[in-house]
């Protein structure tokens, strides 16, 4: 167990290690535009004292060192052009918060409404239920985001005479972000819950359950519900640890203050080191949350044994 | 010697033809359903069984239809006549701009903000997206069943390739993508390699796991002990078992690559407006969505998108569920 767990981590801190240094490298790639507030207004000295002020002549490594340095101590660098000269972590400070506010209240309408349905479309097997769900999560599933998640907005506000963009005063502008942020968990939690649902109803216990007379709600919710969700909770770390991140699309279509929509900017604004601090940010938010997803599946199931995952027999 | 022989066969066809004439003595006997029944014959043939379970499933039957409709007619759209130029700046006699006309009988999906024909951009795009979902499809495919045998079945490379998988199955997919494209100078070139970067690792994965568990059972032992060679082996006994999984990974492979072409659109790293694409159409249009009656310059592209994504989708599993040996008897 300790064993697997310190390996686990392992692996973890080796992916880590290796993006920063692909991302700092690559990003060094970039015209040093993004490193400069008004470039086209700088005389070539000017421009020559600012990378050397930044250290951007030192050769790579020499920068990789001082970057790793500065990230144990917490510093991400300073942001140039998104906001000129002001620390990375300022401004992720504030950030932050708000996604999670988002992120948390749209994954819990998500269980609410994808457990269910997906229980629902388990007990319908090839029934109604089960094939509008199905019709429900091959829509979600092919038709990418960014489609329907214009329709709710746009209609949503026409409808229900919402304000199209965020207002943190006004907490009906909340729904439909949320409802948005949902719909796609929705799909995902309900598909995979129907799937496990369906494997485990085929099992000798569900037989022997039957046999001893127990009612068939009974069956599902005891048994088949209970064994089906142990492998969901692997999925549960990882989609609270995103909520950090948010949602590039929602957030910057309703303008919410979040990671997501910082992304987005930081991108249009072609600012290098935000840039670079939110994507080692965004992998590392990603690996941690696969690592506890696999270590709380570990604790959770004894019969999975993770030693084994990858190089499997 | 030689005239002997000659001698010989003579003798020989002379014989054949006699026997050849009396034409009852030989026949093609048939199929006859009792007769395979007692000795066990079957005319039994994979591909014929799979289309016949598929042409059964009357919904992914219609989307193919459409699908091929579609597809003929992306390509074949620019050589019908009276077609305008994707990119065409369309002025009316006063050199005017016709800017955001609606839906007429010249345009008939109306024109933009700054009056191209959304009709051909519209088609335009629609082939600029398949051709990039086909290449990260087929790239895909060719990376990844590459790799995936390879790890698969040469025991050396497992222990290797299973840890570079363990690092790499790690990193977000849309990092990477985002990463990639902001490097990049945007191109269709530059969109194909950030997607295949780490499309592959997925269909590697479940290649090597497949042909883990096939790799043992008796046929190939026996292949093998028959002295058959590891690439033959590979070929003809490993990847026929494998071609329902990877059909439906490469048709997930293109609404997924579609997807994310409109997403790194929306994030401001997409495609140039000069060469049209539906995640660029997309998002263009969503500037226009405030205003009713603009939505037009929406709508068309999300039709057409999603009947692609979602066509691949329902086609790929009813494939892959028609194909897949388990279901066969």
């Amino acid at each position: 167990m300790i064993k697997y767990l310190g390996k686990r981590l392992a692996r973890s801190l080796v992916t880590l290690c290796i993006i920063i240094v692909i991302v700092f490298s690559l990003l060094r790639m970039m015209p040093i535009e993004g490193y400069f507030q008004n470039f086209d207004k700088l005389t070539e000295a000017q421009i020559q004292a600012g990378i050397e002020n930044m250290g951007l002549d030192k050769p790579l490594y020499e920068q990789l060192f001082v970057f790793f340095k500065n990230l144990l101590k917490g510093d991400f660098g300073i942001s140039r052009t998104y906001r000129a000269n002001v620390p990375i972590v300022t401004i992720i400070k504030d950030k932050i918060p708000v996604s999670m506010k988002f992120g948390i209240m749209s994954i819990g309408i998500s269980m609410l409404l994808g457990l269910p349905l997906g229980i629902l479309m388990a007990r319908s097997k090839h029934g109604f239920f089960d094939k509008l769900g199905t019709g429900f999560i091959v829509f979600v599933e092919a038709v990418p985001a960014a489609v329907y998640f214009l329709f709710i907005q746009v209609f949503g506000t026409e409808w229900f005479h919402l304000k199209m963009l965020y207002d943190a005063g006004d907490k009906r502008t909340w729904i439909l972000p949320v409802i948005s942020m949902a719909i796609g968990n929705i799909a995902y939690y309900a598909m995979w819950l129907r799937r496990y649902m369906v494997d485990e109803s085929n099992k000798d216990y569900v037989k022997l359950a039957k046999a001893k007379g127990l009612t068939p709600n009974g069956i599902m919710v005891h048994h088949v519900f209970r064994n089906a969700f142990v492998p969901m909770v692997q999925y549960i770390p990882n989609s609270i640890l995103n909520t950090m991140i948010g949602s590039i699309y929602i957030e910057s279509l309703y303008s919410i203050p979040g990671m997501g929509g910082l992304l987005v900017n930081v991108v249009q604004k072609q600012d290098n080191a935000m840039v670079q601090a939110l994507v080692i940010i965004f992998a590392s938010v990603g690996i941690l949350g696969l690592m506890i997803g696999d270590i709380l599946m570990c604790l959770i199931d004894p019969r999975i044994s993770l030693m084994k995952k990858g190089g499997a027999r | 010697m030689a005239s002997l022989r000659e001698k010989k066969t003579k003798e020989l066809d002379e014989k054949l033809r006699a026997v050849n004439k009396q034409k009852d003595l030989f026949s093609f006997a048939g199929y006859d359903e009792a007769a395979a029944e007692r000795t066990g014959y079957s005319n039994y043939s994979y591909w014929r069984s799979t289309f016949q379970t598929f042409f059964k499933n009357k919904v992914a039957v219609f989307l193919l239809i459409i699908m091929a409709t579609i597809l003929i007619f992306t390509f074949i759209q620019p050589y019908l006549p009276g077609q305008i130029d994707p990119n065409l700046v369309n002025n009316d006699e006063t050199g005017m701009q016709i800017r955001n006309q609606k839906p007429d009988s010249t345009f008939w999906f109306g024109t933009n903000q700054i009056g191209q024909d959304l009709w051909s951009r519209t088609w335009a795009g629609t082939r600029t997206s398949l051709l990039i979902g086909f290449l990260v499809a087929v790239i895909e495919a060719a990376v990844g069943i590459t790799v995936g045998v390879l790890w698969g079945y040469v025991r050396k490379l497992d222990f290797i390739l299973t840890e570079v998988y363990n690092v790499l199955d790690n990193i977000p997919t849309t990092i990477v993508l985002i990463l990639f494209s902001y490097i990049m100078k945007p191109s269709i070139h530059s969109m194909v390699i950030a997607m295949s970067i780490t499309g592959w690792i997925g269909m590697a994965r479940f290649i090597r796991n497949q042909i883990v568990i096939i790799r043992d059972r008796d046929y190939n032992l026996a292949s093998r002990c028959l002295g058959t060679g590891t690439a033959r082996i590979m070929i003809k006994n490993l990847l026929p078992y494998l071609v329902s999984v990877i059909m439906l990974r490469m048709a997930l492979a293109i609404p997924g690559a579609i997807g994310s072409e409109v997403f790194i659109s929306y994030i401001g790293l997409g495609l140039p407006v000069d060469i049209p694409s539906l995640g660029n159409l997309i998002n263009t249009g969503r500037a226009k969505m405030m205003t009713a009656s603009l939505r037009y310059q929406l709508v068309f592209p999300t039709i057409i998108l999603s009947i692609v994504t979602i066509s691949f989708y329902i086609i790929g599993n009813a494939f892959a569920d028609a194909a897949d040996p388990k279901n066969h008897v």
